[in-house]
């Protein structure tokens, strides 16, 4: 497939660690900010092909896994509802909530159905007028403007039994807070190219002047990832910190204009709770006022929700970067991908489920030379 | 979630106003939102993402950075 077999040529990989080998005198440490890149790094084998002396720390880029516990809460009473279609991307149904999942309540003759597009629950929503229907509409700004996309032409089409369960996040206010960290190990960032394909480059500038801190836009491919470290490390030993675009057939400075209109049409800036993290403020969009009425919140009493999670799960230092996933005690024993305590085990983006999928029993028992790897029963 | 694949158009048409296409991943055939890249047509290649192509692939800039791996290749063979 055209521009994704050039990307992964092996032969360019090679060439590429031995430039970073070249360059690299210090230990530094890197975040790579989003969920796919932190798959494609372990998928790959990268983070082991590296200098022993880079670390890469995977950060909270995974919009499942920071979806808080409450949320979720409200997603299972409202899908439980009668009359309700509940559409959910698929990473969502094992999600585990206080005590129980989408797929308990799918078990439980409750409508829940798995969407591609969030354009497919308009149609369902079309299609059965007698119904309610409910899009929970999660995600980064990559996915904002498909999600805004459905709820404008719910609205073109005169919908009244469609709304969405609003809880989107964004990535800058979260390098922010990890940057802006006393704690922070970060030296340098890997940022997300694909939500820099929706909002460009602009909003990176900012930090790196505030924090000294090189930000580079990187891709999903290996030879992506490897081209983003590399920038970040001669950065680093150069002593420089700018903002660079490794991902340049992708991402434009002034990013995708278009979806940008939209989504500042339909939705608006607000703090968000960050699961495993806490809140963080100015870190998410909801509704504007002008789409309130499409709010599934309001249109569903959903009231106060008693939520708590795992007292074992550990994931919020995961999506930190304190901690690897293999570091949890729970890992691979009370935590694995078919009963998940965490959503980091849960989604294609999640780090646990990272580890577990691609280094299963190598990590969670370091003396086991051979076996089946990845399965958890 | 932010999985976003890379794939080439291959038909343009509309519905009740939105422009859609049909998208080709590799065989993999999808009706895909076109709303966001007015100027995109056939034969460009787009990455999508929940079924809205969100940003065109620049062919010179994918050139670019391919040649640009090639002249590490070369400084590396070149070191002593």
């Amino acid at each position: 497939m055209k521009y994704l077999d050039e990307f992964n040529d092996p032969v360019v990989a090679r060439q590429l660690f031995a430039e970073i080998e070249r360059i690299t005198t210090r230990p530094w440490a890197i975040m790579e900010v989003c969920g796919g890149q932190t798959h494609s790094i372990i998928r790959n084998g990268i983070d082991q092909l590296l200098p022993e002396n880079i670390e890469l720390i995977h950060g909270p880029g995974c919009p499942v896994c920071v979806t808080p516990v409450g949320m979720i809460d409200k997603a299972l009473d409202i899908a439980s509802q009668p009359g309700v279609i509940f559409c959910s991307f698929g990473d969502m149904l094992r999600v585990p909530g206080t005590s129980r999942d989408l797929f308990h309540v799918k078990s439980e003759g409750g409508d829940v159905r798995v969407v591609y597009s969030p354009l497919d629950a308009v149609k369902l929503a079309e299609d059965h007028p007698d119904r309610q229907v409910v899009f929970f509409a999660i995600g980064f700004e990559t996915t904002a403007p498909a999600n805004a996309m459905a709820v404008h032409q719910a609205r073109q089409r005169g919908l009244t039994n469609f709304s969405v369960l609003v809880s989107h996040v964004l990535v800058p206010p979260a390098i922010e807070a990890i940057a802006g960290s006393p704690a922070t190990r970060v030296d340098g960032f890997l940022a997300a190219g694909h939500v820099c394909s929706v909002m460009g480059t602009w909003q990176y500038g900012p930090l790196v002047e505030r924090h000294r801190v090189p930000i580079v836009v990187t891709g999903f491919e290996p030879l992506d990832v490897l081209d983003g470290i590399r920038r970040v490390i001669a950065q680093l030993e150069s002593g420089t910190a700018a903002l660079e675009n490794a991902y340049a057939r992708v991402v434009t400075d002034a990013g995708n204009v278009a979806a940008q209109q939209m989504v500042d049409d339909v939705f608006e800036v607000c703090d968000r709770r960050w699961r495993g993290i806490g809140e963080i403020p100015l870190s998410g969009w909801r509704l504007s006022a002008r789409y309130g009425d499409f709010d599934a919140e309001t249109r569903f009493d959903v009231g106060a929700i008693d939520s708590s999670e795992s007292a074992l799960c550990r994931s919020g230092e995961v999506l930190q970067g304190l901690i690897k996933p293999h570091e949890c005690a729970a890992f691979g024993v009370e935590c694995t991908p078919r009963r998940p305590l965490g959503a980091t085990m849960v989604s294609g983006e999640g780090a646990c489920a990272a580890y577990h999928q691609y280094r299963g029993l190598d990590v969670i028992r370091p003396t086991a030379v051979s076996g089946p790897r990845g399965d958890d029963d | 979630m932010c999985l976003a694949v890379p794939g080439r158009i291959i038909d343009v048409g509309d519905d009740r106003g939105t422009r859609m296409a049909t998208v080709d991943f590799g065989g993999v055939r999808k009706e895909i939102c076109l709303a966001y890249l007015p100027d995109v047509g056939i034969g460009d290649h787009v990455i999508v993402h929940v079924g809205f192509a969100i940003s065109k692939i620049d062919e010179a800039s994918a050139l670019e950075t391919l040649a640009m791996f090639d002249e590490l290749g070369l400084l590396d063979e070149g070191l002593p």
